[in-house]
C-alpha cells in the first residue's frame, strides 16, 4: 500500500523525518518496501511565467515564448501547446532536467532553426495525470521561480506491506494511529459530520442474507454533479497509485485508502425496486466494472434489485449501475460482509480487488454509521446534492472481545520487562480499553486479537523488539550429544562415499513431466498435481532416474563427454490408506565415456552395466549391507536393458538395489545417446545392524597357516550364471574353502558349441595343520562334485 | 719377466679389452675353465714335490688370482654399462598426462544442511523429518490456518486431486512447519528440533523456484520466550557465517502459527555487485535483507498438536537453506541449483572430505 507523507501528516501531527518514520514503521510491523520522493523526479522543473508568445517563423503549430524563470534574463522556449499564451503561468523544465514520463534529458537545442532553452510541460509529461491536451496552467498567484516540486507539494511516498492480520492498517488513518502509539506524533481526531437529512430514503434496503451480509446501511443523495475531484484528493490518490476517474469514484477510493473502508455508490437511475443483499442464484450473471461477465452461484452474496445483480458483494460493482459523468442521483452503500464468504467468492471468481482484500480480512464493524456520514459529507462538499435519511438493514457485530490479561505475560512470553503503566498506555493508544484487574476490551476493528499472546505482541512491537534482550537457551551438561537419526547418518555417509568415488551430487526437481514419470511408475498410481506450474513439473517422481537422466542429457547437449551424477532424495509412492509413502533413495547415473581416449589406452571406454554393479556394491558396502550375502537376480524393471541389468537382493523378496544399462526405448524417450547406466539403492531396504552396537571390534585373528590356491577350469552350459557356479564351489567345503573367484571366462575355439569355459581360483585355508595331498584331493573332489550339480565338468 | 708374469699381463689386457659378457665368458673358460690354461698350470702343482710346489705355487696362485680379479672387475663394468643402456632405453616422457580419476562433489544444499546440523547439534537440536506430500490439516489447519484463512491463498500451494485419508486435501507442503506438529504429536514436550527438507510453492524466477529447501527450528519448553529466540537466531547465524559482524533487525510480522511473530532481516553491504553480510543495513551503502520468519508458537498450534498451552510454550523459525547457501558461497541464480550441470556442480560443489565439523570450522573457505 502506498501513501504520501503529506497524507499521513493530515492525520498525524508529527515533526519526524521520512527516515525516522520509515524506521518506526518497520519497528512496529509495517514493513516499508520502498520510499519514493517525487521531488527527486521533479528536480529542474520550476514555476515560470510566459511573458510573450509569437508564432514560430517556420512551423505553423509551434510558438516561440519568452519565459520568466524568476532569475536572470527571460529564456526563449519553443512550445507546441495550443494553450501557451502570454501572461499564463506554467511549469518549465530547464536544461539538465529529466522528463519523468520518458526519462528524456532536456538540453539547449534548436527547433526548426529557433533556439529553445527548456520545455513547458504537460500534466502527463510530469506523470501527474493523463492530461496531454496542453501545458499545465498554474494559478495567477503561483510564485515565479519556485521549484515546482515545492509548489506542487510533492511529498515522499511510502510503499508499505500490510500483513493480512491488520486490515485496520489498510488505511492511512490506521497507520497514523499505530505511529502515534509508538511515539511518532499525535493522532488528529476525525472531523465530526452533521448531515442534514432532507427527505426519507426513497429506496427500500434489505438484507435477505444476514449470514453473508449482516449489515447494509444506505442513503440516497439527489442532485449531485459528478465532475472532477479536488486537486488535493487527486494528488493523494495519484501518490497511492490510484488514477483519478470522477469525483464520486475518487471519493469512494479515498474512503478506502484513508480509512480502509470500501463503500459503493450506485447510479440511482439504473436501479428499480428494493435493493437487497441476497445470495446469487446458481448461474446468475453480472457484467462487472472490469467489463468481464461473471457467472455466480448460490454460495455468493450479491447486492441486487428487481432487474438483477448490481454488485458482487464486497468484491466488485456492476457496470450497469456504475456512476457516470451525467449521474445526478445516487444510492450509497456501506455494508459489513462476512470475511470468510468474501474470501471464498473472491477465490472462486478469481477477482482480486482492494475492496476484497479489506472485506476478506475484516473491516471495522464499528464504523458503518460514521463511515456513511463521512462519505456523504465528502460527496456533498465536492458534488453537492441533498442527502436522505439513513436506512439501516441488519446490524454489524457489536460484541467486543474482552481478554483477561496478565501484564506479567509480556515478560514470560515476550522476554521484555515493560512497566505496567507503559503497557496500559500502549494498549489504550491503540484503542484497547484497559479495565479493572486488566480486563482488556478490544476495539472491534482488531479482528486479529484472539488472546493474551496477541496483547503481548501489541505491547512488544510498540515498545520495540530492539528492547528484547537475547537470552541463551539452557545448555545440557557436557559436550553436545549426537543428534542424527540412523537414516540421516546413512544418507550423510553415502553422500560423501559417492562423492569420494568421483560422482557429482545433483539435486533435481521432485516433479517430472507426466510422460517421463509414467515410464518409471510402479504399481502405485502417480501423484499428479492439480495445479502444476508447468506441464514439465506435474507428476511426483516414482524414481530418481528420470531427473538425473534429463540432467545428463542437458550436460551432453552442452558438449560434456560424460556425466557421473548421483542424488539422494525421495521417491513418492502411495501407502495403502492413500497417504504419501516416501522412500529415501540413492540414485547413480553414469552416461557416456567412462574414460576418454588417451595416449596410453587408445579409444574411449564407455560405461557398462559392470560400472553400475561396482557402484552399487561399493555403496551398499559403505552402507553396512552384507554385500557377500547379496543375490544377483533379474527383474530390474522394464526401464532397463533386459540382458544387462539386475537387482541385488537380500533374500528373494528384499530388493536393496537395481542397476544396469537403461533400455534403448528409455534413451529414445529422453533423447539421449547411450549407453547410460543407472543404479538405484533403496536406503530404507538396507537392514539396520542388529542389537546394541558397541565400539569394540572383534579380535584380530589371522590364520596361523598359509592359505593354498587351487585353480579349476570347468566347461559349463553357456546359459549358466557364473554366480551360481561360484556359489556352488564356495559351498562345496565350507570348513576349508574361504574364497573363490572367477579369473577367466572363455567361449570359442576349443570349447564345444553351447558351452563356455569358466576358470575359478579357490582359496583353501588350513586350520590346525597343513593340508596333505589326500586332503587336497578330497577337497578338489568335493568342488568338482558340487560344480557338476550345476552342469559343470572339469576341463581335461 | 717370468712366463707367469707375461701370461698375467696378456690375460688382463685381453680381459680389459673384452667387449661384452659373452666374450668375457669365453676368456674365463679359456683361462679358468676346466681346460683353461691357468687351470692347467694349477693342475701341475699336484704333481710337484713339496719343495718345488713351495717354490712355484705362489706365482701360479697369484696368476689365478690376478686373472679372476680381472674377470670380476671387467664383469662388473660390463654389467653396469649394460644396465645403463637398458635404463636409457626405458626412459618415459613424463610430460605426458597421468591418468586422472574423476573428482566427485557434494551439492551446496547438502553441504549447508550438514553445516546447520552441526551447529544445531551443538545447541542441542535433534533433526526431525516429515513427509513432503502432506494433507492440509498438517500444512495449514493445525498451524492455525483454517480453510478460509487468507494466508492459505498467499502460500501458492500445489494441490493433488486425491482426497486425504483423514479428509481434506493432499498437497505439497509449503513449509517445513508441519514437522512441528508431527514432532509434538509423536514426542510430546519438551522439544528441541530442526527439520530440514524440500518445500514447494507455485512460484518461479531467479530467486524463487517451485521447489526449495527450508530448515525449521522448534523449541518447546516451560519458560522459553522471545529473548531465547533472538539469542538462538543470532548465535546460529554468527556460527554459520563464522563472523561476529552479523547485525539483525527484528520486525514484528504476522504468521498464523506464531504470536508474537517476528521477521528477521540481516544487514549487508554491496561489494562488486554481490551482497556481503555484515554491518547494519542502515549504514551508507548497506541494506537489509529478509532472511527468515519466526515467532512464539501460537497456543492454538500447541493445542492442535495435543499439548497443554498453559504448560508449554516456545518458539519456531523457518529459514531458506538455498538462500543461506547463496549468501555464504556467492551463487546468484537459484534455478542453477537444480539443473545438474556438471560444470556448476564442480564449481560450487564441495569435496567429499569437507565434512563440516565444529573443530575445523563448519564453513569451507574459498
Amino acid at each position: 500500500m502506498k501513501f504520501s507523507l503529506e497524507w499521513l501528516r493530515y492525520f498525524l501531527e508529527t515533526e519526524a523525518s521520512v527516515s525516522e518514520i520509515a524506521a518506526k514503521l518497520n519497528a512496529i510491523g509495517i514493513e516499508v518496501e520502498d520510499i519514493e520522493d517525487p521531488a527527486d523526479r521533479l528536480e529542474g522543473f520550476r514555476v515560470a511565467e510566459v511573458l510573450s508568445a509569437k508564432p514560430h517563423p517556420d512551423a505553423d503549430r509551434l510558438q516561440v515564448l519568452t519565459v520568466n524563470t524568476g532569475e536572470g534574463d527571460p529564456l526563449q522556449v519553443v512550445c507546441g501547446a495550443p494553450n501557451a499564451r502570454a501572461g499564463m503561468k506554467g511549469v518549465l523544465g530547464l536544461p539538465g532536467a529529466e522528463v519523468p514520463v520518458n526519462g528524456m534529458k532536456l538540453r539547449k537545442s534548436e527547433i526548426r532553426g529557433v533556439e529553445s532553452n527548456g520545455m513547458m510541460c504537460s500534466v502527463r509529461e510530469l506523470e501527474l495525470g493523463e492530461d496531454h491536451d496542453g501545458i499545465i496552467e498554474l494559478p495567477e498567484d503561483a510564485p515565479v521561480g519556485e521549484s515546482f516540486a515545492d509548489y506542487h507539494g510533492a511529498s515522499p511516498v511510502f510503499d508499505v506491506a500490510i500483513t493480512p492480520n491488520r486490515p485496520d492498517c489498510m488505511g492511512v488513518y490506521g497507520i497514523a494511529r499505530d505511529l502515534a502509539a509508538a511515539g511518532m506524533g499525535t493522532l488528529k481526531p476525525l472531523r465530526e459530520h452533521e448531515i442534514e437529512a432532507a427527505f426519507p430514503c426513497p429506496v427500500e434496503i434489505r438484507t435477505d442474507d444476514p449470514e453473508g451480509c449482516p449489515a447494509f446501511y444506505g442513503r440516497v443523495i439527489r442532485g449531485v454533479t459528478n465532475g472532477e475531484s479536488p486537486a488535493w484528493m487527486q494528488k493523494r490518490l495519484l501518490a497511492a497509485g490510484q488514477r483519478p476517474i470522477s469525483a464520486l469514484v475518487d471519493i469512494t477510493n479515498y474512503m478506502m485508502l484513508a480509512f480502509g473502508r470500501p463503500a459503493h455508490v450506485y447510479d440511482l437511475a439504473k436501479l428499480s425496486g428494493p435493493v437487497v443483499a441476497r445470495r446469487a442464484k446458481d448461474g446468475e450473471q453480472v457484467l462487472a466494472l472490469n467489463e468481464k461477465t461473471y457467472t455466480l452461484d448460490s454460495s455468493m452474496t450479491v447486492i441486487a434489485d428487481d432487474n438483477g445483480v448490481h454488485d458482487i458483494a464486497g468484491i466488485m460493482g456492476g457496470e450497469d449501475s456504475s456512476v457516470q459523468p451525467g449521474t445526478t442521483d445516487v444510492l450509497l452503500e456501506i455494508a459489513y460482509f462476512d470475511p470468510e464468504r468474501i474470501g471464498v467468492t473472491g477465490r472462486k471468481l478469481g477477482i482480486a480487488t482492494d475492496a476484497r482484500t479489506r472485506f476478506e480480512r475484516g473491516v471495522d464493524p464499528a464504523w458503518l454509521e460514521e463511515g456513511l456520514e463521512s462519505l456523504t459529507s465528502l460527496i456533498q462538499r465536492f458534488c453537492g446534492g441533498e442527502a436522505s435519511e439513513i436506512v439501516r438493514a441488519g446490524t454489524p457485530p457489536t460484541e467486543p472481545k474482552v481478554i483477561a490479561f496478565d501484564p506479567g505475560l509480556t515478560q514470560r512470553l515476550g522476554g521484555v520487562d515493560v512497566p505496567e503503566d507503559e503497557q496500559k498506555r500502549i494498549l489504550e493508544a491503540l484503542d484497547f480499553e484497559v479495565g479493572a484487574a486488566w480486563q482488556v476490551t478490544c476495539p472491534l476493528r482488531r479482528h486479529d486479537i484472539e488472546g493474551p499472546a496477541d496483547l503481548v505482541e501489541e505491547v512488544v512491537r510498540i515498545h520495540g523488539l530492539d528492547n528484547v534482550e537475547s537470552v541463551a537457551l539452557p545448555r545440557a551438561d557436557g559436550v553436545a550429544r549426537p543428534t542424527a537419526t540412523p537414516m540421516q547418518a546413512l544418507e550423510r555417509r553415502l553422500r560423501r562415499a559417492a562423492a569420494a568415488r568421483g560422482l557429482n551430487e545433483a539435486v533435481t526437481w521432485s516433479f517430472l513431466p507426466t510422460g517421463q514419470a509414467e515410464h518409471f511408475a510402479g504399481e502405485d498410481p502417480l501423484w499428479v498435481l492439480d495445479n502444476p506450474i508447468s506441464e514439465d513439473m506435474k507428476a511426483m517422481r516414482p524414481s530418481l532416474v528420470p531427473g538425473l537422466l534429463s540432467a545428463a542429457k542437458r550436460n551432453s547437449d552442452r558438449g560434456a563427454a560424460s556425466s557421473r551424477l548421483f542424488e539422494i532424495g525421495r521417491r513418492y509412492l502411495r501407502a495403502r490408506d492413500g497417504s504419501s509413502d516416501e522412500h529415501s533413495t540413492l540414485c547413480v547415473l553414469l552416461a557416456g565415456e567412462k574414460t576418454p581416449r588417451g595416449w596410453n589406452n587408445g579409444k574411449a571406454a564407455m560405461f557398462d552395466a559392470f560400472d553400475g554393479k561396482a557402484e552399487a556394491e561399493a555403496l551398499l558396502a559403505e552402507a553396512g549391507a552384507p554385500v557377500d550375502k547379496l543375490m544377483v537376480m533379474g527383474e530390474a524393471g522394464a526401464q532397463f536393458h533386459p540382458g544387462q541389468s539386475a537387482t541385488l537382493r537380500l533374500g528373494p523378496k528384499n530388493v536393496l538395489a537395481r542397476f544396469g544399462a537403461l533400455h534403448p526405448t528409455i534413451l529414445d524417450a529422453f533423447d539421449i545417446d547411450g549407453p547410460v547406466v543407472a543404479v538405484e539403492i533403496y536406503l530404507d531396504a538396507i537392514p539396520a545392524k542388529k542389537g546394541k552396537q558397541g565400539f569394540e571390534k572383534p579380535d584380530f585373528a589371522p590364520p596361523a597357516l598359509q592359505s593354498v590356491m587351487r585353480d579349476f577350469a570347468f566347461l559349463v552350459p553357456k546359459g549358466l550364471a557364473a554366480g551360481d557356479l561360484l556359489r556352488a564351489v564356495k559351498g562345496a567345503d565350507k570348513a576349508n574353502i574361504v574364497d573363490a573367484r572367477v579369473f577367466d571366462v572363455f567361449e570359442g575355439q576349443g570349447v564345444p558349441e553351447g558351452k563356455k569355459s569358466v576358470a575359478i581360483e579357490v582359496t583353501l585355508q588350513p586350520s590346525e595343520k597343513s593340508f596333505k595331498d589326500e586332503d587336497l584331493k578330497a577337497i578338489s573332489d568335493k568342488v568338482v562334485a558340487a560344480a557338476a550339480k550345476q552342469g559343470a565338468e572339469l576341463r581335461g | 719377466m717370468s712366463d707367469h708374469d707375461q701370461m698375467a699381463q696378456e690375460a688382463t689386457a685381453r680381459i680389459a679389452a673384452s667387449e661384452d659378457l659373452t666374450a668375457l665368458e669365453a676368456l674365463r673358460v679359456e683361462y679358468l675353465g676346466k681346460h683353461g690354461s691357468v687351470s692347467a698350470l694349477l693342475k701341475t702343482l699336484g704333481k710337484m714335490s713339496p719343495e718345488e710346489r713351495q717354490e712355484k705355487a705362489p706365482a701360479i696362485q697369484g696368476l689365478r688370482q690376478t686373472v679372476a680379479d680381472a674377470l670380476a672387475s671387467r664383469k662388473a663394468e660390463l654389467e653396469a654399462a649394460e644396465l645403463e643402456e637398458r635404463l636409457a632405453s626405458e626412459t618415459l616422457d613424463l610430460t605426458l598426462p597421468a591418468g586422472a580419476g574423476p573428482k566427485g562433489s557434494i551439492h551446496p544444499v547438502s553441504q549447508v544442511m550438514d553445516e546447520l546440523a552441526e551447529i544445531f547439534a551443538d545447541l542441542g537440536f535433534a533433526v526431525a523429518t516429515g513427509p513432503e506430500i502432506e494433507d492440509d490439516w498438517y500444512n495449514f489447519t493445525a498451524l492455525n490456518m483454517p480453510e478460509s484463512h487468507p494466508a492459505r491463498a498467499m502460500h501458492d500451494t500445489f494441490y493433488f486431486p486425491d482426497p486425504a485419508p483423514k479428509g481434506g486435501k493432499m498437497l505439497l507442503r509449503t513449509h517445513t512447519s508441519p514437522v512441528q506438529i508431527r514432532t509434538m504429536m509423536d514426542k510430546g514436550a519438551p522439544v528441541r528440533i530442526i527439520a530440514p527438507g524440500r518445500v514447494y510453492r507455485s512460484d518461479s524466477d531467479a530467486t524463487h523456484t517451485p521447489m526449495f529447501h527450508q530448515i525449521e527450528g522448534l523449541v518447546i519448553d516451560r519458560d522459553i520466550h522471545l529473548g531465547h529466540l533472538k539469542w538462538t537466531l543470532e548465535t546460529f547465524l554468527k556460527a554459520f557465517f563464522e563472523t561476529e559482524d552479523i547485525v539483525l533487525r527484528l520486525r514484528p510480522s504476522y504468521f498464523p502459527f506464531t504470536e508474537p511473530s517476528v521477521e528477521v532481516d540481516v544487514g549487508f553491504a554491496i561489494e562488486n555487485g554481490k551482497r556481503i553480510l555484515g554491518g547494519s543495513g542502515d549504514e551508507p551503502g548497506h541494506g537489509w535483507m529478509e532472511l527468515l520468519g519466526s515467532g512464539m508458537v501460537n497456543r492454538r498450534v500447541i493445542e492442535f498438536a495435543g499439548l497443554d498451552p498453559d504448560e508449554w510454550q516456545g518458539f519456531a523459525f523457518g529459514v531458506g537453506v538455498d538462500r543461506l547457501a547463496m549468501l555464504k558461497y556467492g551463487m546468484d541464480d537459484l534455478r542453477a541449483f537444480f539443473d545438474g550441470d556438471t560444470r556448476w556442480l564442480e564449481h560450487y560443489g564441495f569435496s567429499a572430505l569437507s565434512q563440516p565439523t565444529l573443530s575445523a570450522g563448519v564453513g569451507e573457505r574459498a
